[in-house]
């Protein structure tokens, strides 16, 4: 059974970009829109990985890894977050509230699946 | 990829009218932290998204206003009427880049540096941050192969980060040759055990040329969540690699899981350390186990390089290597000479010194001349192109297969054996396969095979070109030998007899002559230039189901095992490849034979040519003569001499020009007292007596 991944950002073209290198390599993939959105999907369905933006309206990527890690199914699946260069300090605080990893943008699709294929094996 | 630059323009440009609402909106509230926070996140956006889908301008323009946002945002600036005009016009540069991002025209590039350098004056006094860095930091050279020894201790929440070791590790595999030692010895009992905490720790040794940073990568996201050792233990650049890896206590000391006061203790009661310091209960055993692997693993490293240098080659100008065993031969001449003079002197001691010089030229003759072998292998795929070719201008459908291509032969032999296998590969294309109707007609598939194969036997190389092609036709040959007049029309021939007609000077039986095997002067011809080589061809043929051709020639020209013979004061050679055996040849034999020369081996009679008769020489023969049988093209046939001496390595000297026409002798080579051999050219003695029988 393919692995399912969640990827949760508010650009609508960073979430076609990563759904579709994601499925190129064999993934299923449900988008998020935002940290809320992602929170309500991920208490009703099972996934084996998280990509999440850190600048999001409604809930941003911290909320979003600390209210993942808080759900039972999420508690040890990785969770790797998207920064910017600019942003060590956010990375700190994303390592802080639970997330595995990171990648820092902007980033090549071979780039997104050298970390999914390190965190998820 | 287009769907997604698509996708990204029209992102953008919604992004880029809610910009510039937030920025009009932004210029009535200048303290509204949403407003900025949008406005952050639309730059944001463009340039995270812009970047990845190759509007790489559009990205490092849109990070410098980025960067001012992210001051406004945490405090550090505020906002005036000169930024948001400022970023305005930046919000219209972007778009103006977006139009133009399709039609290749590059966006006013002054307009953008004005912008930018706006920007950057309104942000001074916090250094003007520099574009982000596209490329990728410049490849670092090759480097060097190194061993890394790398001790990897998660701490027990690891895997409350969702990392999981093990993923990491798999990593660390792909850099090079790598031994993973888990270290359990941490384990608690069951009862105080947390099943979501990591216990287990691991020692690796790594071999790679990626460098230490790469393996720093592999543990990226888990720095802070392990303790992590990386050493250097050992480069693989060639330099000390042949002294011993370290001690197993010299490696634990290094790794810190033994002090050097509980070492020598132990050390002192020499016994095996390892087991030692387990049974003392000093170290655990998995530790000493690691340890192991370790010293382990850097030998076997340092094994494969070993191997792989082995491997490596230099190339020599041909002529270097036929200097060399030139000399060679010279060397074996003198040696033989060395070991005659020890012999007639019985000076034991000068005899240990020729037989030690004796083993060594003989190794050094058989290195000089392995050096000139070559894998006939690059002749052979010339071949399978020759193939290719004539089977489609002649319509036939025909598939060559090959067989030991790393067979080494004398580089000269590859070389002159070309033009002969040529013609033996077109013979059997044009003669040999039949067209596709006619195969299916016979009940053969369509394709026809050319099978060349290369096999050591012995001191020779058979060499064999088979088609499943019609085979020779036995009467066609008799007839036109008969009409050719090169047998008698009732002479009885074995097939080999009837098959070696084909080499016969002006023979050809194909009806028509075509391009591709010329003019019938072919057979002959790859028969002469195959016995040049000291060579012999045999054909096998079965009608209608094919042919088959053998080619024997010798590993290589410049030194032979020969006979040593002698009649009356003269030196003979008999390559030793042709020599079957000797028998002694009696007057009372000579005389029982009543003048015809038949000698009497094991009830069948074998033919002799008295050789001190057919080179005149004078004097008597002794009571008991030699005979030396030899087999040519599959007849026995004797020479009659007056000693047999024994082998010997025979130099070939060729005779010089004034001897080259001398029947009979192929060459010369000089003896261990200085006096000259020749070496006889049996075949074509063989042969000449013959013609001289038939004539008389």
């Amino acid at each position: 059974m393919a692995k399912v991944i969640m990827t949760a950002d508010d650009s609508a073209s960073v979430r076609q970009m990563v759904s579709f290198t994601l499925k190129q390599g064999g993934y299923e993939v449900v988008e998020a829109v935002d940290g809320k959105d992602a929170l309500q999907k991920l208490s009703s369905q099972k996934v084996d990985m998280l990509i999440t933006d850190l600048n999001m309206p409604n809930l941003d990527g911290i909320g979003l890894i600390k209210g993942a890690r808080g759900l039972a199914s999420c508690r040890f699946i990785p969770i790797v977050m998207l920064t910017t260069e600019s942003q060590d300090s956010r990375k700190q605080e994303g390592k802080a509230a639970g997330a595995t990893g990171w990648i820092v943008k902007p980033f090549k699709p071979e780039q997104l699946m050298a970390v999914v294929k390190k965190v998820l094996g | 990829m287009d769907a997604h630059r698509q996708a990204f323009k029209e992102e953008a440009y919604e992004l880029l009218s809610e910009l510039e609402t937030s920025l009009l909106e932004l210029e009535e509230t200048p303290d509204d932290i949403d407003l900025i926070g949008r406005v952050f996140r639309a730059m944001h956006t463009i340039k995270g998204s812009g970047s990845m889908f190759g509007f790489d301008d559009i990205a490092s323009f849109t990070h410098e206003v980025e960067t001012i946002f992210d001051m406004v945002r945490n405090g550090k600036l505020e906002v005036t009427k000169l930024l948001v005009n400022l970023t305005l016009a930046a919000r219209d540069q972007i778009k103006a880049m977006l139009d133009h991002s399709e039609d290749g025209e590059a966006a006013d590039a002054e307009a953008t540096s004005r912008i930018i350098a706006g920007l950057r004056t309104l942000a001074c006094g916090n250094a003007p941050a520099p574009p982000p860095s596209q490329a990728k930091a410049a490849k670092a050279a090759p480097r060097q192969m190194a061993s890394y020894r790398i001790r990897f201790v998660p701490v027990p929440g690891i895997f409350a980060s969702g990392s999981n070791p093990l993923h990491l590790l798999a990593e660390l595999r792909e850099l090079g040759s790598c031994n993973i030692v888990a270290q359990t010895s941490g384990f608690p009992t069951l009862a105080e055990m947390d099943a979501e905490s990591c216990y287990v720790f691991w020692d690796v040794i790594l071999t790679t040329d990626q460098g230490v940073n790469a393996i720093r990568d592999v543990f990226i996201f888990v720095e802070d969540d392990c303790e992590l050792k990386i050493e250097q233990i050992a480069e693989h650049d060639g330099f000390g690699e042949q002294q011993e890896y370290k001690k197993l206590g010299e490696i634990l000391l290094e790794r810190g899981d033994i002090s050097r006061g509980a070492m020598e203790e132990v050390l002192s009661r020499q016994k095996r350390f390892g087991e030692l310091a387990v049974s003392q209960g000093i170290i655990p055993e998995t530790r000493v186990q690691s340890a192991l692997v370790e010293q382990r693993h850097i030998k076997e490293v340092r094994q494969e390089k070993q191997n792989a240098e082995a491997a490596s080659s230099v190339r020599v100008p041909a002529e270097r290597l036929d200097d060399l065993v030139n000399l060679v031969g010279e060397l074996v001449t003198v040696q033989a000479r060395l070991s005659q003079t020890a012999t007639l002197r019985e000076d034991a001691e000068l005899s240990a010194i020729a037989e030690e010089v004796e083993r060594l030229t003989c190794e050094l003759r058989d290195s000089a001349l392995n050096i000139r072998m070559l894998p006939i292998g690059s002749t052979f795929s010339k071949f399978k192109r020759l193939v290719r070719d004539l089977s489609g201008e002649l319509g036939k459908e025909i598939e060559m297969t090959t067989d030991g291509a790393e067979t080494e032969l004398d580089k000269t032999v590859i070389e002159k054996l070309n033009d002969p296998l040529v013609h033996l590969i077109r013979n059997s294309i044009d003669h040999g396969v039949e067209l596709p109707e006619a195969r299916e007609a016979a009940g053969k598939p369509r394709h026809g095979t050319v099978h060349l194969a290369a096999v050591h036997s012995g001191d020779s190389v058979l060499i064999t070109i088979a088609d499943d092609g019609a085979g020779l036709d036995k009467e066609a040959i008799r007839a036109k030998a008969v009409e050719r007049g090169i047998i008698s029309a009732g002479a009885e021939l074995s097939d080999k007899e009837l098959f070696a007609l084909i080499f016969a000077p002006g023979f050809s039986t194909a009806k028509k002559l075509s391009s591709v095997s010329g003019r019938g002067v072919g057979m002959d011809v790859v028969k002469r230039a195959i016995e040049a080589l000291r060579g012999s061809i045999e054909i096998t043929s079965v009608h209608g189901q094919g042919t088959r051709i053998t080619v024997r020639i010798p590993l290589t020209l410049a030194i032979i095992e020969s006979l040593l013979v002698k009649i009356g004061e003269d030196s003979f050679m008999l390559p030793l490849s042709l020599v079957d055996e000797c028998i002694e040849l009696t007057r009372e034999d000579v005389a029982r034979s009543h003048g015809r020369n038949l000698a009497h081996v094991r009830g069948r009679l074998v033919p002799y040519i008295p050789l001190r008769e057919r080179f005149s020489i004078a004097g008597g023969s002794p009571d008991i003569e030699q005979v030396v049988i030899t087999e040519v093209d599959g007849q026995r046939v004797g020479f009659v001499v007056d000693h047999v001496i024994g082998e010997h390595q025979t130099v070939i000297k060729s005779l010089g020009r004034a001897y080259k026409n001398v029947q009979g002798v192929s060459g010369a080579t000089i003896l261990g007292d200085g006096s000259v051999a020749l070496i006889l050219d049996i075949p074509q003695l063989v042969k000449s007596v013959e013609q001289e029988a038939e004539a008389a």
